[in-house]
């Protein structure tokens, strides 16, 4: 069965996950985004390569950084961008999803962004679509539940190119709450397919997923030893909202075991930079003095999805 | 074009553009080709403002039907756009269709004083009304659609004239 992201020929339809996703084509996503950077220097910071196409941000769960930045992306590439507060319309009203779709398709969508807390919404949308024979409407997964959230890994992957050059000598760390995060999932699926010969999650094992080892990462359950040598640090976001039952102890006593301190960062190589994908939750999984510090890349993060986010949609756009 | 000596064109192209060079002259090479060549251009003419690179990939007419240049480069415009006097540079001038991208992601800059268009040969065949003020050579016939004629660059930095049939 041929990848549902992929068209016949092997080019990008739908971005819905980076598990899977080829090499090539991760590295042509990161290759594309280069020069999409320098077009914030501009006097006219826009592009004309998705003009007159409608882009709808579709979220059924809330989202300011994601949104926005999408938001802007699509614009920077002159798209008309129509954001759908679904808690607010007719998802509320008990329409179906798929039914949400079909009448966005006949207002001439060409482009969906969906965030959805229940994984794998997207791609029954991509499913929907294909059915019905519309492939010329593409559909960009911008998290749903536990499962993905490509473009955050994918900017993840650019930011530590970025810095760090070369992927195949790198050791990287993920460190919190792997058992809810997305974020997580595609960051590793990204890093072992780009060649990182040492991915390790550090966590509590409340918080991480039963037989992780699987994904092809080594897991650490002592932060100090975790980060031990460590080229990047990808700090998870504590999601609190996610939490049910007694995973955890309280904040602050979390902070004591799992936040990243400018004590423990001493630990990794001195050189290594430190993510978080935000929102942070400072005084939790980490300090204000290295968020704040020289080694956190964390508002380049933020930048640079903006210039990813363009390189995936105008890579979809065309077809 | 065994007969094209690139070399010998590209000094004849730095001749034409001489006199008309002033203090507000910039240089913007289009990639590839035409990137290399105002790299030489800049040095042989000693322009004072700093060279600047286009990569049309974003704004060409093209896009719809055969999506996205692989791997497009970043355009660099290290110049105040605004009243400066432009000098586009391509190596091969054809349909016109990259010399109206360029133009147009030049104007996101700002609005330069005057463009003008210098490339090595022109091949005939343009669908736009686009002409270069300096073009060292101009083919006698046009060439068909499936010939490719594109400057190259060998490791010693010399150019040389390359001309393909596309199947």
């Amino acid at each position: 069965m041929r990848n549902p992201q992929l068209n016949q020929h092997g080019e990008l339809q739908h971005l819905l996950t980076l598990d899977g996703l080829p090499r090539d084509i991760l590295n042509a996503i990161l290759d594309t985004a280069a020069p999409f950077t320098e077009v914030a220097e501009r006097e006219v910071k826009k592009l004309p390569l998705l003009r007159g196409k409608s882009v709808f941000n579709l979220f059924f769960e809330n989202s300011t950084r994601t949104r926005t930045t999408f938001e802007i992306a699509a614009k920077r590439l002159s798209a008309d961008v129509v954001n759908l507060n679904i808690n607010t319309s007719s998802a509320a009203k008990g329409e179906s999803l798929l039914d949400t779709v079909d009448n966005l398709c006949a207002m001439q969508a060409d482009m969906f962004v969906v965030r959805h807390a229940a994984s794998g919404a997207p791609m029954l949308i991509a499913q929907h679509l294909q059915n019905t024979g519309r492939d010329h409407i593409h559909v960009v997964n911008a998290g749903d539940g536990r499962h993905a959230h490509p473009t955050q890994g994918l900017l993840d992957m650019y930011t530590i190119r970025h810095f760090k050059r070369d992927f195949t000598n790198l050791t990287v760390a993920i460190v919190g709450d792997v058992l809810h995060s997305r974020v997580a999932r595609s960051q590793i699926a990204a890093l072992t397919t780009l060649g990182v010969p040492e991915v390790r999650v550090i966590g509590p094992k409340t918080l991480l997923p039963t037989e992780v080892e699987r994904l092809g990462v080594r897991v650490f359950h002592d932060m100090r030893e975790g980060l031990k040598g460590v080229d990047v640090v990808m700090m998870l976001r504590l999601q609190n909202e996610r939490m049910n039952g007694a995973l955890l102890p309280t904040p602050q006593e979390y902070y004591k075991i799992w936040g990243l301190t400018a004590e423990k960062l001493a630990l990794a190589k001195p050189d290594a930079i430190v993510m978080h994908p935000g929102p942070m939750n400072r005084g939790v999984e980490i300090d204000s003095a290295v968020a704040d510090g020289a080694q956190a890349v964390i508002l380049p993060q933020v930048t640079f999805g903006i210039a990813v986010r363009m390189a995936v949609m105008s890579m979809l756009g065309s077809r | 074009m065994k007969d094209l000596d690139a070399e010998a064109l590209c000094r004849q192209l730095a001749e034409q553009i001489r006199p008309h060079v002033c203090p507000a002259t910039a240089l913007v090479g289009i990639y590839t080709g035409g990137l290399w060549l105002a790299e030489r251009l800049h040095a042989e003419l000693g322009i004072a403002q700093p060279l600047g690179a286009i990569d049309v990939s974003f704004y060409r007419d093209d896009y719809a039907s055969k999506g996205l240049h692989a791997s497009p480069k970043k355009t660099e415009i290290p110049f105040d756009v605004d009243g400066a006097h432009v000098i586009l540079v391509d190596d091969v001038l054809y349909t016109g269709r990259t010399t109206r991208a360029a133009l147009n992601e030049l104007f996101d800059f700002g609005r330069p004083a005057r463009v003008e268009l210098a490339v090595l040969v022109d091949r005939g065949g343009r669908e736009l009304p686009v002409a270069a003020r300096y073009c060292a050579h101009t083919l006698a016939a046009p060439l068909a659609r499936e010939q490719n004629l594109e400057l190259q660059r060998d490791e010693a930095g010399q150019f040389g004239l390359k001309l393909t049939q596309r199947a």
